[in-house]
């Protein structure tokens, strides 16, 4: 039977399976931070269990951390003892890594995992985090669970689910430079909406994607549970392969070889059946700007700003007036006219090293526009700052007005004082753009770092394929 | 975890489509290292004229007279009437806690996202999906009749008006249902199979060895 790379992941780690078709799956890495794993351990040790296998576990602390005067630790003593609670349960039961709070490869959790190597294809994968979905980008089944979920791993290495369905997504041709995965990403969410991938598994492939690079693929599988999608994959090809070899945890010597032999069928057989496909195209696509407060209110640097009197549907048309009220926008206001307070660079969706390298060819020899308050970077890991810094892209940054941090993933959702105040406008490249996400009150334009990059140099939203023109 | 079988209870109406997780429970509450008392944070950014901060309390907040949920004629709510992906966003399990520590017993909705509807599930809180016609028709009576209440059978699977006058079929997953009616938790289930799973691990190490490094 020909079988997607989805259907592969999954019937390689099946352990049973029940009379109704529910499964139970084997999990090979388990992802631990701090805000979902306290309940977790806390139900352990009532229960008097153990983990079943602690080397499957990889921990950071990342949601609360600062990214400010690390020298100073942790201020807040609530965020403090979840940070401490984490230390204390890795310490009490153990892992196979753990990188606390001012290590100098701590970052945000779904940064670290490829970077360690300690994320393989083939591998099934799960966080208390929904953003999980991408580590999909190396070809593994990652997906985010709850804390339920996260103590049912730690006792039984093993999770209780329901086969999704398979959706192929298709990006045909090549994208325009200064056009990124994030854009790729935006526009499916803008197309199929926020619950079009709800039930399924998407593999994203394509001439496009193809041409992706690995940190590229992560931020589209990362944002594949905007579209409803717990998981979202691409198959393995050298571009994997070559991302993989040398890193810490990634197999050595034979085993990488025999490795490497298994990884290249983790690709969906030619034929194989998807109960959906959407094909995009990649030429035609450019920049994608959210309007609203929810990531499929989104349209190209081109668009304006809908009016809910143009919209048919009453559901849809109240959720627009909703959105432009609390975004403060007027209906048919160009996106170029919108002017931003704050601009964050950051995110388990755009802080990789390949992030911040367009977002600093495009401020070079720039200034920080003077209605932008605060424009902020936030790298994904230590290790990411570290590589940047040898790039000398910080100087550039620091130059051009802005601010260079510490790695965590800070104003994406605000768990640390980075946060926007009520009414602040943000070119933000997190995922979410939620009301409230970044702050009560805030206001968030989910962009790429090539875009966010130019807000922050022209005070608005602008054409990034303008500004690298110039 | 606690028995679901039948409630009777009031519902309110949450008119509004995509309802995320940080909505349900804004991201400065996450940092408790507890699995209770999140209720009084529900929705608290929509409930509430203050910007909420952990450890505030009731007494001291100013609640928004417009919000549903402080409406007179909800107060004891116990059953949420939503619109469409219902808990969308974030896998934070805090939002079925703040749910069900308020009081609500079920969620009912044309669809829901997937990471809350498993996490409400393991937490005794049932997530109902009925069809968008449905809905529609249970937002029209909620309106319109102030203590409007629905009974929710497990069992049979049905959502029934007091009156009896309409009633309408769910369905459930078979292992969650049996769960959920003798309150049984996953993992002392998962563990009567302890032997196939460590049967799987050999097969799996001896196919790739690497994962096991």
């Amino acid at each position: 039977m020909l079988k997607t790379l989805y259907d592969k992941l999954w019937d390689s780690h099946v352990v049973r399976t029940e009379d109704d078709g529910t499964g139970l799956i084997y999990i090979d890495r388990h992802l631990v931070h701090e805000v979902t794993s306290p309940q977790a351990f806390e139900g352990l040790k009532l229960a008097k269990r153990r983990p079943w296998r602690v080397e499957s576990i990889v921990a950071t602390a990342d949601h609360n951390t600062p990214t400010t005067d690390w020298d100073k630790g942790i201020e807040d003593p609530i965020s403090k003892l979840q940070v401490d609670t984490l230390d204390q349960n890795i310490k009490e039961y153990g892992s196979k890594a753990y990188f606390p709070f001012l290590d100098s490869r701590q970052g945000i959790v779904h940064v670290i995992g490829p970077e360690q190597g300690a994320t393989l294809p083939g591998m099934t994968v799960v966080c208390g985090d929904s953003h999980t979905s991408t580590h999909g980008a190396l070809g593994c089944l990652a997906h985010g669970i709850g804390t339920s979920e996260v103590e049912h791993v730690l006792a039984t290495q093993c999770l209780v689910q329901k086969k999704m369905k398979n959706m192929l997504v298709r990006v045909e041709g090549q994208l325009d430079t200064g056009v990124s995965a994030k854009d790729i990403a935006l526009a499916l969410i803008g197309k199929i909406g926020t619950a079009g991938g709800t039930g399924y598994a998407i593999e994203f492939a394509g001439p496009a994607i193809e041409s992706l690079s690995i940190e590229g693929r992560m931020t589209l599988c990362n944002m594949a549970i905007e579209a409803g999608a717990r998981a979202g994959m691409i198959a393995v090809d050298q571009t994997t392969i070559d991302y993989l070899r040398g890193r810490t945890f990634a197999p050595k010597g034979d085993l990488w070889d025999q490795a490497v032999s298994y990884w290249r069928s983790l690709r969906s057989d030619p034929g194989a059946i998807f109960d959906l496909m959407v094909t995009l195209n990649g030429s035609e696509l450019i920049p994608q700007v959210t309007w609203g407060t929810s990531p499929e209110m989104v349209v190209g640097i081109d668009g304006r700003v809908p009016d809910p009197e143009q919209e048919k549907d009453i559901a849809k048309r109240e959720g627009i007036e909703q959105a432009l009220q609390y975004m403060g926008l007027e209906p048919n206001a160009s996106l170029t006219d919108i002017e931003v307070d704050k601009v964050f660079i950051g995110s388990c969706t755009n802080s990789r090293i390949e992030d911040i390298r367009i977002a600093a060819k495009v401020v070079s020899g720039k200034r920080v526009a003077p209605n932008v308050q605060l424009a902020m970077v936030v790298p994904g890991s230590g290790l990411v700052k570290a590589q940047a810094e040898q790039e000398g892209l910080d100087k550039i940054f620091i130059a051009a007005g802005f601010e260079w941090r510490q790695p965590g993933c800070s104003m994406c959702l605000a768990m640390n004082n980075d946060r926007l105040e009520a009414g602040e406008r943000c070119a933000s490249t997190s995922n979410r753009n939620f009301e409230g996400r970044q702050g009560a009150g805030g206001r968030t334009h989910l962009v790429s770092p090539a875009m966010a990059a130019s807000a922050a140099v022209n005070g608005t939203f602008v054409d990034v394929r303008q500004i690298l023109s110039e | 975890m606690e028995k679901f079988a039948l409630h009777k209870g009031l519902v309110v109406p949450l008119d509004r489509a995509n309802v995320d997780t940080d909505a349900i429970i804004p991201k400065q509450f996450l940092k408790s290292i507890k699995r209770s008392g999140f209720g009084v944070n529900l929705f608290d950014a929509w409930r509430f004229l203050d910007v909420g901060q952990p450890g505030v309390s009731l007494s001291k907040r100013q609640p928004n007279p417009d919000f549903i949920l402080n409406e007179s004629r909800y107060q004891g709510a116990s059953i949420l009437l939503g619109r469409k992906n219902f808990g969308c966003g974030s896998s934070r399990e805090h939002a079925p806690w703040a749910l069900a520590d308020y009081g609500f017993k079920a969620v009912i909705a044309p669809s829901f996202g997937e990471i809350f509807f498993n996490n409400s599930l393991k937490n005794g809180l049932l997530p109902i999906v009925l069809s968008e016609l449905e809905i529609d028709g249970l937002f029209h009576d909620v309106f319109g009749f102030p203590g409007f209440q629905l009974t929710v059978d497990l069992e049979s699977q049905k959502v029934t008006t007091e009156d009896n006058a309409k009633s309408f079929n769910f369905q459930i997953d078979p292992f969650r249902k049996h769960c959920l009616l003798n309150g049984l938790d996953d993992i002392g289930l998962t563990l009567e199979h302890v032997d196939e799973i460590k049967q799987f691990e050999k097969r799996h190490k001896l196919h790739q060895p690497w994962l096991f490094n």
